[in-house]
């Protein structure tokens, strides 16, 4: 009996001490599942699903149980990642359908060089100083939106991308199979 | 000559690619109509990517006058061609036109009014001695002359024959299966200037220092495989040269096909022929060497076939590079019937173009109009019955029906785990499926939504990373900003009274001092406030009930200090 409680004893000891040690000898900053799920955002910064970018959105899905079906930009294929990633059920998109493509376009007529935009950028897309006309730089626009707003003189556009040889994608099969006409 | 004889007509071993299918292969139609030199359109229209890689950038402006064979876009990057003025002429316009491309869509275009002279600029010197030179500088010409895969994938060819020296070629093998029906114009091609191809592959086989080259035609071209014989007996190639008659099999003329048939060999999944020390050319992309080489002739025309019921004469064209489809068409005796579906490419690998303005390409082989009882419209599909038919045919060993499944399930990660990018995508599997199901339709879908995908990762990785350097310079400057406040504070505490003391109360207790030592000083000056002397009862009043409500807060103040 006592040679029972000793030896289980002992071996919490050496157990304890070594899941002690190993939490300090491998210990991982931040939290890898949201980096994972990071890497799953298309980055756009957008704040659309109500967080302040990418990452924090990322943490409050791994952290405190967000929907996974927030990210607009991203879209069902995102959804879809992420519900694959952490083995949830794929969820509806929120009511905002996928928008196409677009890029941030400052109106140079209207443009009364306020730097507002300049700071609202999560990505520095856009270029221009005081009292300087500001624009964007339009390969590296992610299309987060986030410049209209801060606009005092609303000269911000979204111009959709137009469609391109290099980019063309082969439509999804239109299936007109009788099966689901009848 | 009696030995040659003997080796030709010895049987070489063949293999077999898995799979493939007899289809029907029209070539009837225009197989016996000789190469015509189209008539010089109106206006060129010369798309500045006609190749895979970089677009070309424009050399010239509107307005400029060019000459025939001019460069007048320069390639971009490694894997790029440059793009030459098919004819002398007026650049009229830069701007977007409807190109040969499945999407429809425009690109970015060169337009050339053409004068008729067909005049010339400067040409580069012929490269007869191409021996005594440097396989790099018979490279540079033939990237300068703008040479890509004729045969349809428009792959630059100087790229192709580059491998890099630690790939160790041993093998040339030139393609002349042509194995799309309908299509003829590398036959003719070989029936009529069989020696310009043979002087291509020598200067190939320099090039590539390879010990043998093969040359396979399917047996359906008897008079091709005869001239090209016939062209090598006369040559100094037969030692090392072979010309190999394969059987008529679809598709043969796939690279990695051909390859099988005449070696033995697999190409690795997702690898290249170099690999297994094979470079493969089609014979259009040969001949277009040998006129680079030997007579400094940039690639500005092509040989096209016109053909299909649709068309009134089927004809076999050497059309100018940027000819719209329309006055080929004209050309031929125009179209039958009004319903013809106009397809670029073989009825296997082609797709229908609603717009018959568009130009030749260096990669439009073929340019077919059907009839409707030619290429009916497909049958609905129906579902799949799992009969694995299309397994069977599939010339790449794949499991056409699993990557049906995952494409239509947009599966874009299982589907790839079935090779979908190692889909050729010949066709074979939709013309046999009893379903009718559009299987080609799917892998292309679901290989450019691929593509789109990594595109898009690659993309949010680069705004995730501009994101950060933001929030990092952002973050910079707010701690420098807080550093600065904070020296202020230190000097300005160093200059109050007590080191320890708070600066605010320093001040005050300056001000008080000050303003004590004022009085002192009036005081001994003998100056009192008036406001204090010969004062009415009212005011004195006054003054008392003002010193009153102080009272408490002075004692108040009293105990504070205490």
């Amino acid at each position: 009996m006592l040679v029972a409680i000793l030896a289980i004893t002992a071996l919490a000891t050496v157990f304890g001490l070594l899941l002690g040690y190993s939490a300090q000898r491998f210990h991982v900053e931040g939290d890898p599942i949201a980096d994972q799920v990071e890497a799953l955002l298309p980055q756009t910064q957008c704040g659309q699903c109500g967080y302040p970018g990418c990452k924090p959105y990322a943490e409050a899905i791994v952290k405190e149980d967000e929907a996974i079906n927030k990210c607009v930009p991203g879209g069902e294929a995102t959804m879809l990642a992420i519900a694959d990633l952490l083995g949830r059920e794929p969820m509806a998109l929120a009511e905002d359908a996928e928008k196409p493509k677009a890029v941030a376009v400052i109106d140079e007529q209207e443009c009364i060089g306020c730097t507002l935009c300049l700071q609202a950028c999560p990505v520095d897309a856009i270029v221009g100083a005081a009292k300087q006309l500001h624009s964007v730089i339009a390969s590296e626009c992610t299309g987060c939106e986030l410049c209209l707003k801060p606009c005092p003189v609303e000269c911000i556009h979204m111009v959709p991308i137009e469609e391109e040889v290099t980019h063309w994608k082969w439509p999804y099969p239109v299936r007109e199979s009788l099966a689901d006409a009848a | 000559m009696h030995s040659a004889r003997i080796r030709t007509q010895l049987r070489r071993p063949l293999w077999r690619f898995h799979g493939g299918l007899h289809i029907p292969d029209e070539k009837g139609l225009s197989r016996n109509a000789c190469i015509q030199d189209a008539k010089l359109p109106k206006q060129l229209i010369l798309p500045l990517q006609q190749h895979i890689g970089a677009a070309a950038k424009p050399l010239v402006q509107v307005g400029e006058q060019v000459y025939t064979g001019q460069k007048i876009a320069e390639a971009q990057g490694y894997v790029s061609a440059p793009v030459h003025a098919s004819s002398s002429g007026t650049v009229v316009a830069i701007e977007k036109h409807p190109i040969p491309h499945p999407s429809g869509l425009s690109a970015p275009c060169i337009c050339i009014e053409t004068d008729g002279k067909d005049t010339w600029g400067e040409r580069p010197p012929e490269l007869l001695d191409y021996r005594n030179l440097d396989p790099s500088e018979i490279r540079a010409r033939i990237r300068w002359a703008g040479v890509v895969g004729m045969g349809g994938a428009a792959f630059p060819t100087s790229v192709k024959l580059n491998p890099g020296s630690d790939q160790n070629i041993h093998t040339l093998i030139v393609n002349g299966a042509e194995c799309e029906p309908y299509i003829t114009c590398d036959d003719r091609l070989m029936r009529e200037q069989a020696g310009r191809i043979l002087q291509g592959v020598r200067i190939l086989r320099y090039l590539l220092d390879v010990k043998r080259c093969l040359i396979g035609v399917e047996d359906n071209k008897p008079e091709a495989l005869e001239a090209l014989r016939l062209a090598l007996a006369e040559s100094d190639l037969k030692g090392h040269t072979e010309i190999v008659s394969i059987p008529t099999l679809y598709p043969s003329g796939g690279e990695k096909q051909l390859i099988k048939i005449l070696t033995g060999k697999e190409v690795p999944s997702h690898g290249i022929p170099a690999q297994i020390g094979i470079v493969c050319q089609n014979v259009g992309t040969v001949a277009a060497i040998a006129d680079a080489v030997l007579e400094g002739k940039p690639l500005i025309s092509r040989i096209v076939t016109l053909t299909g019921r649709g068309i009134a004469q089927p004809q076999n064209f050497s059309v100018r590079i940027g000819t719209p489809f329309s006055d080929l068409l004209e050309q031929a005796g125009g179209l039958r019937s009004e319903g013809a579906k106009l397809i670029i490419g073989g009825p296997m690998m082609g797709f229908v173009i609603q717009d018959p303005r568009v130009p030749v390409t260096k990669a439009t082989n073929c340019l077919l109009a059907l009839t409707p009882e030619e290429s009916p419209d497909p049958d609905p599909p129906r579902p799949c019955i799992r009969c694995g038919a299309c397994m069977a045919v599939c010339p790449m060993n794949l499991l056409p029906q699993q990557l049906y499944w995952y494409a239509r399930a947009k599966d874009l990660d299982k589907v790839q785990d079935y090779h979908l990018f190692d889909c050729i995508e010949c066709g074979c599997c939709a013309l046999v499926c009893p379903s009718h199901i559009p299987l080609v339709h799917y892998y292309r879908y679901a290989k450019t939504e691929s593509w789109a995908r990594e595109q898009e990762k690659r993309k949010a990785e680069h705004a995730r990373r501009r994101h950060e350097a933001k929030e990092a310079r952002l973050a910079k400057l707010e701690a420098e900003r807080k550093a600065k406040l904070r020296k202020k504070k230190a000097a300005l505490a160093k200059q109050g009274t007590g080191a320890a003391e708070d600066p605010k109360k320093a001040a005050i207790e300056a001000a008080k001092r000050r303003v004590a030592e004022k009085k002192a000083a009036r005081a001994k000056q003998g100056v009192v406030p008036k406001n204090t002397r010969n004062l009415n009862p009212a005011q004195q009043r006054q003054i008392e009930a003002a010193e009153a409500r102080r009272q408490p807060m002075r004692s108040e103040t009293q105990r504070e200090r205490e």
